[in-house]
């Protein structure tokens, strides 16, 4: 297992000279270890290659890959409509905040508009998304790090998130329901005061959390200055969202460059200093809690009216309308066959996913289905910083690391 | 009848046997249902039911858990070393039974009534590192050989400071043997006076069973299983009873040395000691699954220094104030006051 030689030729000259019996040295190299795929802190399938000097990380190779599936080259062989579920499933824990992204790629090429209440609905199903995520994030962080309760909690609040989901779109997880030009239907009755009544129980749960874990000693003690990335260091690697912030760098896409109706409502973006786990964590937390102001926000201030453009060259008619009019069945049958053609053109839209920036790079060459889509996820670069932010802590620390830089491969392999 | 159990070598031997069976059974029985009480504990504190589908109230499950273990697959790793790799497990197991031996269960009651209990328990501890360090190495993993490193790191450093929160508790009962230290405790029980070598002590048998939140001998997310990862079946089993043994055993050694063992509090000496112990054995597991829900894992480094830079000069101050203490107000047991 360890390489041990003997270095030993000075040694044995020295002890002539003075008579003392030979010291003997002893130098153990460092080895290599395969930390994943199969590893229950490799949050899915992440490969590391460690190099350990006993506890020590030397260096950690991230792997990637795993689970690539080619998403990108299999949008360039479907519709822009058929596309949206493959975002879903990219990052698996913040499906619709995926869809944002690729949505408004789209309705940029096409120079449309999603009507102001399906706006309302996206940035509250994206605020959704937001605490679902980090909900994930920090509880299966904390148990990376060894606390066994809050991921059981987590899932509990995660549970009644997930039937908001079900309930606007069907699904639980792989929603699909964010449309170019709007939603792909209205919310059910009743769904917003569930929501707004779930909202007022939930800073509680936040609190519990919070009590649990942030002056919890063994906790600090495991991640105050453990993985530190300095802004400089943080932006150079490409750091985005709650891992940027957490480093000092105020930048949020929600306030940057506000999309859907960031720009209505009104909430705080948390930024911590020092860029160790602990501040990453601090980070999600607030996070959460402003992600329940802007949903009661979203609550109050959403009014009733359409959710889909009229244009029905790009949203399908209701079906009742295509059981009277030709003009409509023809429309049906054209969008959800062929599609719609975009015109030519390229843009590059990003969205602040809860991850960080989710950005869509999306060229159209004036067909119905994309001629590239290149997807800039958020995870790629936080990874590719776990040598840095590795290199000469303990093994423990490394899984710290893994657990607050917030991997999800579905995103990373895409 | 008495003639014949104390004076016959057949007689004496079947004496022996079935004191020893009536120590091993119940305390099994115990081992196998202190895993149904920490998932029903750990459950509660996790806001789910814990196991509630096999028998009335999961109350088989215990059982039901063993018969898998039974039935499935040994597997050997092709670089194992056979021999070493089954030992292991047995190592572990054997000396967490054996530890029992000595344990008071009732007044004078003990298979092995030894006038040098404390020692022998000391000493039974102490080998259970073999288990643990044998397995790293025979499994030949580097999962493995990481966590036999971190366990014999770590029951070492901690089984130091026992020794000395021992050494307080046998200065104050004047006794090695476990009987007469529960004996001593009449009066007070030794969580009062010795309040701080109380808490030590929980920590550190917290340590020494390599449980949360010093549990990084097998530190799930970090190591996967640490020392045993490549076991599977009985073999994995073993481990798993030594575990929950030794827990068993160092909440009795916590109560027997803290918590006035078989004494009866507040008087109520009309309920049989055997029912005190077992509470308080009881509440010392429920303590060890309450740690568990609630607090992360150690690091390696933290640990080490928590035990050596905390816990032994403590202990060892308080070795020294107790017996100061003693001799300056001739408390000293067997001294007259």
């Amino acid at each position: 297992m360890n390489e041990i030689s003997e270095v030993s030729a000075s040694g044995i000259a020295a002890a002539a000279d003075t008579a003392l019996p030979a010291r003997r040295e002893v130098t153990i190299d460092s080895h290599a270890m395969n930390f994943g795929p199969q590893h229950p802190a490799a949050h899915g399938v992440l490969r590391l290659v460690l190099e350990m000097d006993g506890e020590i990380v030397e260096r950690a190779d991230p792997h990637v890959g795993l689970l690539h599936r080619g998403t990108e080259k299999l949008i360039e062989s479907r519709t822009y409509t058929q596309n949206t579920p493959y975002f879903d499933r990219l990052d698996y824990v913040s499906p619709m905040c995926m869809e944002h992204a690729f949505v408004l790629a789209t309705e940029k090429l096409l120079s449309i508009e999603a009507p102001v209440r399906a706006k309302w609905i996206r940035t509250m199903f994206d605020e959704i998304t937001r605490i679902l995520n980090h909900l994930l994030n920090i509880t299966s962080f904390a148990m990376d790090v060894g606390a066994l309760t809050p991921p059981l909690w987590g899932y509990e609040e995660r549970e009644k998130l997930m039937e908001f989901y079900e309930a606007a779109s069907g699904a639980r997880l792989h929603a699909n329901y964010y449309r170019h030009g709007g939603v792909s239907r209205d919310l059910p009755a009743g769904l917003n005061e569930r929501i707004w009544a779930w909202s007022e129980r939930f800073p509680a749960f936040i609190d519990d959390l919070w009590n649990l874990l942030t002056e919890n000693r063994i906790w600090k003690q495991r991640t105050v200055d453990i993985g530190v990335m300095s802004a400089e260091l943080a932006l150079a690697w490409g750091f985005t969202g709650p891992n940027l912030r957490a480093s000092g760098v105020p930048w949020d896409l929600r306030r940057a460059q506000p999309y859907a109706m960031y720009d209505q409502v009104e909430f705080d973006v948390p930024v911590s200093r020092n860029g160790d786990c602990y501040d990453r964590y601090l980070v999600r937390m607030t996070e959460m809690r402003e992600s329940v102001k802007i949903i009661r926000q979203c609550i109050e201030k959403m009014q009733p009216g359409p959710v889909k453009i009229e244009d029905r060259k790009f949203t399908p008619p209701p079906r009742a309308e295509m059981k009277r009019s030709m003009e409509a069945l023809i429309h049906h049958f054209k969008l959800f066959t062929e599609g719609f053609h975009v015109p030519a053109g390229a843009t590059y839209t990003a969205v602040e996913s809860p991850k960080g920036e989710f950005g869509v790079y999306l060229v159209s060459d004036g067909t119905n289905k994309p001629y590239r889509c290149k997807i800039r996820c958020t995870g790629f670069s936080h990874l590719q910083a776990l040598e840095v932010m590795t290199r000469g802590h303990m093994l423990a620390d490394a899984v710290a690391v893994i657990g607050s830089i917030d991997l999800v491969f579905g995103e990373v392999d895409r | 009848m008495h003639d014949f159990f104390f004076n016959t070598l057949v007689g004496h031997v079947l004496l022996v046997m079935g004191e020893t069976l009536a120590v091993l059974v119940p305390v099994l029985m115990l081992m196998a249902y202190s895993t149904y009480f920490e998932r029903k504990a750990l459950g509660a504190f996790q806001l789910r039911r814990g196991p509630n589908r096999v028998g009335p109230f999961g109350l088989t499950q215990p059982f039901a858990d063993a018969v898998k273990l039974l039935f499935k697959e040994t597997i050997i790793p092709a670089g194992a070393n056979r021999l070493l790799f089954l030992m292991a497990p047995a190592i572990t197991f054997v000396l967490a039974c054996m530890a029992w031996a000595v344990i008071p269960t009732f007044d004078g009651g003990a298979v092995a009534d030894i006038n040098v209990g404390i020692l022998y328990l000391f000493a039974i501890s102490s080998l259970g590192v073999y288990g643990i360090v044998v397995a790293g190495w025979a499994s030949n993993s580097k999962y493995a050989f990481l966590g036999a490193l971190r366990s014999a790191a770590q029951m070492i450093s901690y089984e130091v400071s026992i020794g000395f929160v021992l050494v307080c508790v046998i200065l104050c009962a004047g006794s090695l043997n476990l009987n007469d230290i529960v004996r001593a405790q009449k009066n007070l029980w030794y969580c009062v006076p010795l309040f701080p070598m109380f808490v030590v002590f929980l920590v550190s048998m917290l340590a020494e069973t390599n449980r949360a939140p010093f549990d990084l001998p097998e530190g799930e997310s970090e190591i996967v299983a640490g020392f045993f990862v490549e076991y599977s079946s009985m073999a994995f089993g073993l481990f798993f009873l030594g575990e929950y043994t030794n827990m068993l055993l160092m909440s009795a050694l916590a109560s027997i040395l803290f918590l006035g063992g078989w004494q009866a509090p507040f008087g109520l000496s009309f309920i049989p000691g055997v029912v005190w112990l077992l509470l308080k054995i009881c509440m010392f597991m429920f303590f060890y699954f309450w740690v568990r829900a609630t607090f992360p894992r150690y690091r390696y480094d933290q640990l080490m220094r928590l035990g050596w830079k905390v816990f032994l000069p403590l202990s060892l101050g308080w070795v020294v104030v107790t017996a100061g203490f003693l001799e300056v107000f001739h408390m000293l047991p067997g001294e007259s006051m």
